[in-house]
């Protein structure tokens, strides 16, 4: 019994303590969803109304880098979030990214994602050690100028004050990532 | 603006063999047996005649004339074109060409814009650029479109090109301002550095201050699309030591007020300007605001006009003096409302080029239709980029500018209602289109008005638009619409097609007209084995051939790579390896002389 327990213990989680992230995060670019889309479209040929409503990859065909200069209604409480968008970079990789935090919904979404993408893995996190079990430490430096762990604070708080990830490597990041 | 994706001539013909035809040697020159002239004297003298053609397409006729020509024409050009950076090995380029100035290379198909590819594809600059380092130490200009280039390889182009004059990257990735640095530091014969829709990393390098302190040969600067703060105070210096500068483009990071400054500096020799920001900082105005139209008034010879990131539309009206003197005009990165617009089209008599948002909506674009009849190209951008957005632009504003605008050109427009009316009203009223691309966001719509498919309206366009060459199509379109691409689209080189048609008879239609056609790109279409089959007898006249989330086998992909060995057939899978898929996600194929390609990805599979 004391073995799941212990399990249960070191398993990965992030977040508010008691919330459950089980959402998938698109980040894979080649997802299904054009071809469901397309065979259920082909049954409903006959109708005119539109199809649905979920967004489809690269449709309409608009560049990202358009999409996301474009200027954002100034001045007007709209109220729609264009997206977070802030720049990752990874110790190492050759470039940076740059990705919407609001299209995450919790902090496992989000490194699930930065998983995929840099190709590494993340280590497990505790409260208090930071992340362990890896050479790469998920980091964000906030609107003070601070590098932080990615994980330490609720992830509202998170998506407000985060400029920039940062992944880091190597002896930088033990310092980082264990613990304050 | 960023190039479009034409080219006006037929493949250039990269083959290693010159082909040779005994029955043609009257007036060749045979290498062997004893001749008149000895081969060197008509070699020279060749040169100096083929030194004079400019046009791709005429030098690819003259090097299939005979060997000797082949081999002149391969010393005298000096401006290559490679439409696919996979056609053929560096290697071979410098092989056949060894007097090169001048290089454009395209990389990833445009389809890898809209996220269908995933990153890391390739279209590398690397091996071209180590390749020319050591083959033309004389290389002058560089023009990249969606290649992936890294700052090692700017590094190494500063270093390798004494005398390099042009960079020129469009769409692409993978380097940052400190390979920008470099390119500055050391490129000092420079005359253009343009940066266009590219995506540059901030490395926080200070990449202005790096160009040279002596008076520059820059003509052309364009950093529009760099994200990164820039030290101000730099760029007013390189400005002030630019005598030759004719076009400059800033990025969102520079102030309404900068701008004013810059233009003090510079302005009467400026032709074209990128406003950047056109907004102001939290300035408090001690005496009034500041007087932005007399800056815009030392603009006499301005004649294109783009920027405005984050536009202050009260500050808007301070570019009328330059109106009249307009012949392009960008404002798609602002959103302009039609009151705002109304004054300044106004004034614009001479536009030829006119790039927009549609939150000008359909009262905009009747004052467009009402004012420049010059007008050559239009592009109507959504500000709402989703399907289920509010279309603030529609048929109207469409048929406005079709009885107001008859010269037009080339078209693209972002909608979410349209009528086949519309159309075929275009269709007769602008014989002069070339370039149709209309976007219905709404996937499958039909005509809003009777319901019907769009397939008249295009069928229209096809048939009346006799110089029409490049066509992107969407709505709900039948077979029946591609039966007319077929029949009536003569001159078509380049067809974007979406969600669109009811079976493999519809890319049959295509394949099996459309005589001109070299770049196809499919996407989510219900098109199988037997569509892709009944192209065959084309495909090495083409450029490429796109087809992602449509109808195709493996096994077919795989017949298609095996009966025809000089195309290069790529599968692009997804994250998740399911060996039972029934279809293929993406394929890719596109002819090549070197055969398949070495830096493949892991999620790419050549056939």
């Amino acid at each position: 019994m004391d073995e799941f327990v212990n399990l249960k213990a070191t398993e990965l989680r992030l977040g508010l303590p008691g919330t459950n992230n089980v959402c998938e995060e698109r980040v894979s670019c080649n997802s299904n969803n054009n071809k469901r889309a397309l065979q259920a479209d082909a049954e409903n040929e006959t109708e005119t109304s539109p199809p649905r409503k979920t967004q489809i990859v690269g449709w309409p065909p608009v560049r990202s880098y358009r999409k996301n200069n474009v200027q954002t209604k100034k001045n007007e409480s709209d109220g729609e979030s264009q997206g977070i968008y802030v720049k990752v970079s990874m110790d190492g990789a050759p470039y940076l990214r740059k990705i919407d935090l609001s299209c995450y919904k919790g902090y496992s979404d989000l490194l699930k994602a930065l998983e995929l993408m840099f190709e590494f893995s993340v280590g497990e996190y505790s409260e208090r050690d930071g992340y362990k079990g890896s050479d790469f430490v998920p980091t964000y430096e906030d609107k003070d100028g601070d590098w932080m762990l990615i994980g330490d604070v609720p992830w509202e708080m998170f998506e407000c004050n985060c400029k920039r990830l940062r992944i880091m490597k190597g002896s930088e990041a033990k310092c980082l990532g264990s613990g304050v | 603006m960023p190039e479009d994706d034409e080219d006006q001539s037929p493949p250039s013909d990269l083959r290693s063999q010159p082909p040779c035809s005994p029955n043609k040697s009257r007036n060749c020159i045979s290498s062997s047996s004893s001749q008149t002239f000895p081969d060197h004297v008509l070699e020279n003298v060749l040169e100096n005649v083929l030194q004079f053609l400019d046009s791709r397409c005429d030098r690819n006729a003259a090097s299939l004339v005979c060997k000797l020509w082949w081999k002149v024409e391969g010393l005298t050009r000096s401006e290559v074109f490679i439409g696919n950076c996979y056609a053929l090995s560096p290697a071979r380029l410098t092989q056949r060409f060894k007097r090169v100035r001048s290089l454009l290379l395209k990389g990833k198909p445009r389809f890898a814009d809209f996220n269908l590819m995933p990153p890391d594809w390739g279209a590398n600059f690397a091996p071209w650029v180590s390749t020319m380092a050591k083959a033309y130490p004389w290389l002058e200009k560089v023009d990249l479109k969606r290649m992936f280039v890294t700052d090692d390889d700017l590094a190494l182009l500063a270093e390798s090109f004494p005398g390099f004059k042009e960079l020129v990257l469009v769409c692409c990735e993978g380097f940052g301002t400190s390979g920008i640095a470099v390119v500055a530091n050391k490129c000092r014969k420079l005359k253009v550095l343009d940066l266009i829709e590219s995506e540059v990393t901030d490395d926080e390098v200070d990449w202005v201050s790096c160009f040279p302190e002596d008076v520059t040969c820059l003509e052309s600067l364009a950093f529009d699309c760099v994200e990164a703060p820039i030290n101000f105070k730099a760029l007013e210096g390189l400005v002030g030591r630019s005598p030759s500068l004719r076009k400059l483009r800033l990025n969102r990071f520079v102030s309404l007020e900068e701008l004013r400054r810059l233009l003090l500096l510079g302005a009467p020799q400026l032709t074209s300007l990128g406003t950047g920001s056109f907004s102001r900082g939290d300035q408090s105005d001690e005496q009034g605001p500041p007087d932005y139209a007399a800056a815009f008034r030392a603009c006499k010879s301005v004649v294109c006009l783009s920027g405005f990131r984050e536009l202050m539309p009260e500050y808007l009206p301070a570019i009328l003096p330059v109106c009249a003197n307009l012949t392009s005009l960008n404002f798609s990165y602002a959103n302009i409302s039609p009151d705002m617009f109304k004054p300044i089209i106004h004034s614009c008599h001479k536009l030829q080029i006119f790039w927009a948002l549609d939150s000008i909506c359909d009262e905009g674009l009747q004052a467009v239709a009402a004012t420049c009849k010059e007008l050559r190209e239009l592009r109507i951008f959504p500000f709402d980029p989703r399907e289920d957005s509010e279309g603030p632009v529609s048929e109207l504003g469409l048929q406005a500018i079709s009885e107001g605008c008859r010269k037009l050109e080339s078209l693209l427009y972002f909608c979410q209602r349209m009528t086949n009316a519309a159309l075929i009203a275009m269709s007769h009223n602008c014989p002069e289109l070339t370039v149709f691309r209309l976007c219905i966001m709404g996937r499958h719509r039909p005509d809003h008005v009777t319901g019907k498919a769009m397939d008249e309206g295009f069928g229209a366009i096809v048939k009346n638009c006799k110089k029409l060459t490049r066509l992107a199509v969407s709505g709900l379109l039948t077979d029946q619409a591609f039966r007319y691409m077929g029949e009536y689209g003569k001159l078509i080189r380049t067809l974007s097609v979406a969600f669109a048609g009811d079976s493999d008879m519809a890319l049959r239609h295509v394949l099996e007209g459309c005589p001109r056609l070299q770049k196809l790109e499919i996407r989510d279409s219900p098109f199988g084995d037997v569509a892709l089959r009944s192209g065959m007898h084309r495909y090495y006249n083409m450029r490429f051939v796109w087809m992602s989330a449509c109808s195709l086998s493996m096994g077919c992909c795989k017949d298609v790579a095996r009966a025809m060995p000089n195309l290069v057939v790529e599968v692009i899978g997804s994250d998740d390896d399911d060996e039972n898929r029934e279809f293929v996600d993406t394929l890719y194929m596109y002819r090549s002389l070197d055969g398949p390609r070495k830096d493949a990805p892991q999620f790419v599979t050549i056939l």
